[in-house]
């Protein structure tokens, strides 16, 4: 249990910096796309929403679990649709061609 | 088919893959011709997360899944479909939607355990909820604000941050007391509800202009949330998705504060709405030289090199799009048009490129103000739309202005400042701008998108037959 805090630990460290060195990198242009993506994959807590909601181990915690994926989900979907539609309005000059 | 020996290490390695998928998926993030693989790579990684977790052991039913995928799914859809000048409130929903997923999952994790919770586990469980539950309350209301359903201004009172800090504190205590006794239940509640409260204090005072602000801070305490949520749950996926979000949220908090000049503490605590400004005494009338369309027209069709400067005033006069046909009509005669965007030009981070991306403006003209302001001697015309405060020269100059060090636009370096403007009345800080004063300035007075129309209509009027 011990050990697998400390690595828990250890996995938040280093994501961190690589969240920091790899968001630091992304061009000021897509800071909304870069918001709205990192939401949606932030969504992917709907795996502990599932998981509860599957295990049925309590009406409470199945309830609970159930909103939690609605909430989740519509984040996922949502997220991914509008970061999609914002990245394909940006064109090169070179490339455009109306 | 779930009890398959090795059925957990395939869903690790899943949620693996998943992970390395995100971390590219943020990489390709960097250049906007890279940037639409990564959402696919954010895409498949999820897919591959969900799938994976529908295989887990433990799920004796899948009817409540389903419904529940499908229901957020008929939700999610029209939330990606909103208009581009609405996605700042719609970032902040969906804020408040991840804030509540994490809330929900935390309050059910906690009374499945309760009391036989290790003081570690308890200690991100309460991390989680606190953070969960702020985040949503404060989300909603910053999606309120930004929706204009609630009031924009801010509003202050004596003691404000005594209070609100007061109940942070009181909320950390609860926290600290349940880490210690796990099986002190009943507590377990507050812990929810005073955040929820302290969400709702948090952004009373904060008004319209900060927004870029908040929601990039509520970024960072979401996705710093769903990390504590990886934490109890012991899931490295949820670590590191949470890390990112929370890394991104941070980035574009400092960055903005850079940007507005406000102190990182100031940010940390979000108490934003501090600086009241008492509107600036002593407005003698200053004389200001002004100009027709056709006068701005003759100045804009001489020049080599224009640089157009978008504040929100744009948006909300609807004038990307005759900003579109300004672009179009100047460059068909040779003129060097770019665009110069001040990093808290729009309602959120980034929100002003994406505002002139939709009206099909090249993204290798939006330059940021690093960029524009190196060449601002050599630029013929400064065109400002829509934008004040960020091209205050007050800002880099006069110690005694509520703005002073605030990064700006150089416009006033230009050859020629063009300000269209609706009036002479100051910008959201109530700030007067000296920029209106100079010598090399002409103000355009009228509504933007009209202005810029009548531009547009002589420039192509004046062009000839071809």
């Amino acid at each position: 249990m011990k050990a697998d805090l400390i690595t828990s630990l250890y996995v938040f460290m280093l994501a961190a910096f690589i969240g920091f060195e790899v968001i630091r990198r992304v061009s000021p242009l897509l800071h909304t796309p870069l918001m709205s993506l990192t939401n949606a994959l932030d969504a992917i807590a709907v795996v502990g929403a599932i998981i509860l909601a599957g295990e049925q181990k309590s009406t409470l915690a199945t309830v609970l679990g159930t909103v939690a994926i609605v909430a989740a989900t519509s984040n996922i979907v949502g997220g991914f649709i509008i970061t999609d539609r914002m990245l394909r309005m940006f064109k090169s000059s070179k490339t455009q061609k109306p | 088919m779930t009890n398959l020996p090795g059925s957990d290490l395939i869903i690790e390695v899943l949620y693996i893959i998943a992970a390395a998928l995100f971390i590219l998926a943020l990489k390709w993030l960097s250049s906007p011709a890279t940037a639409r693989r990564g959402v696919l790579a954010g895409e498949v990684g999820m897919l591959l997360a969900v799938v994976g977790t529908l295989f887990h052991k433990g799920i004796v039913d899948y009817k409540w899944i389903a419904i529940a995928l499908v229901l957020g799914t008929i939700i999610g859809v029209p939330l990606g479909r909103v208009a581009m000048t609405a996605v700042p409130q719609r970032t902040a929903l969906s804020h408040a939607f991840g804030a509540l997923c994490v809330t929900l999952v935390g309050t059910a994790e906690f009374y499945l355990r309760a009391p036989n919770v290790s003081r570690f586990i308890m200690s991100a469980l309460s991390l989680e909820v606190i953070l969960g539950s702020l985040t949503f309350t404060g989300s909603l209301m910053a999606a309120g604000k930004l929706q204009e359903l609630l009031p924009q201004r801010p509003i202050t009172y004596k003691g404000q941050n005594i209070v609100n800090l007061g109940f942070l504190g009181i909320a950390i205590a609860i926290a600290v007391y349940l880490t210690l006794h796990p099986d002190q239940m009943y507590l377990f509640p507050a812990m929810i509800v005073i955040p929820l409260i302290f969400g709702v204090l948090m952004i009373i005072p904060i008004g319209g202009a900060d927004m870029p602000t908040v929601i990039s801070l509520l970024n960072s305490y979401a996705g710093l949330s769903a990390a504590a949520m990886g934490f109890v749950l012991d899931s490295k996926l949820l670590i590191v998705a949470g890390a990112l979000d929370g890394a991104s949220g941070f980035i574009l908090s400092v960055n903005m504060s850079k940007a507005m000049n406000r102190s990182f503490t100031n940010v940390l605590f979000g108490a934003f709405g501090q600086e009241q400004v008492t509107a600036a005494a002593g407005q003698e009338a200053r004389p200001v030289r002004s100009a027709t369309p056709e006068e701005a027209t003759a100045i804009l069709a001489a020049a080599n090199k224009v640089v157009i400067v978008p504040g929100y005033g744009m948006a909300v006069a609807q004038a990307q799009h005759k900003v579109r046909e300004l672009y179009d009509a100047l460059s068909k005669r040779g003129v060097d048009v770019t665009f110069g965007i001040h990093p808290v030009a729009g309602r959120m981070p980034g929100h002003m490129n994406v505002l002139l991306a939709e009206a099909d403006i090249p993204y290798d003209k939006l330059l940021d103000m690093d960029q524009v302001n190196g060449d601002m001697p050599h630029t013929d015309v400064a065109l400002v739309i829509g934008a004040n405060d960020v091209t205050n020269p007050a800002a880099r100059t006069d110690t005694s202005s509520p703005i002073y060090g605030m990064p700006i636009l150089d416009v006033d370096k230009a050859h020629t400042v063009m300000v269209i403007k609706r009036s002479m009345s100051p910008g959201f800080a109530g700030i007067d701008n000296p920029l209106y004063y100079l010598d090399n300035t002409l103000m355009l007075f009228g509504d933007a998108k009209q202005f810029v129309g009548n531009i547009v209509k002589e420039l192509s009027g004046n062009s000839g037959g071809h």
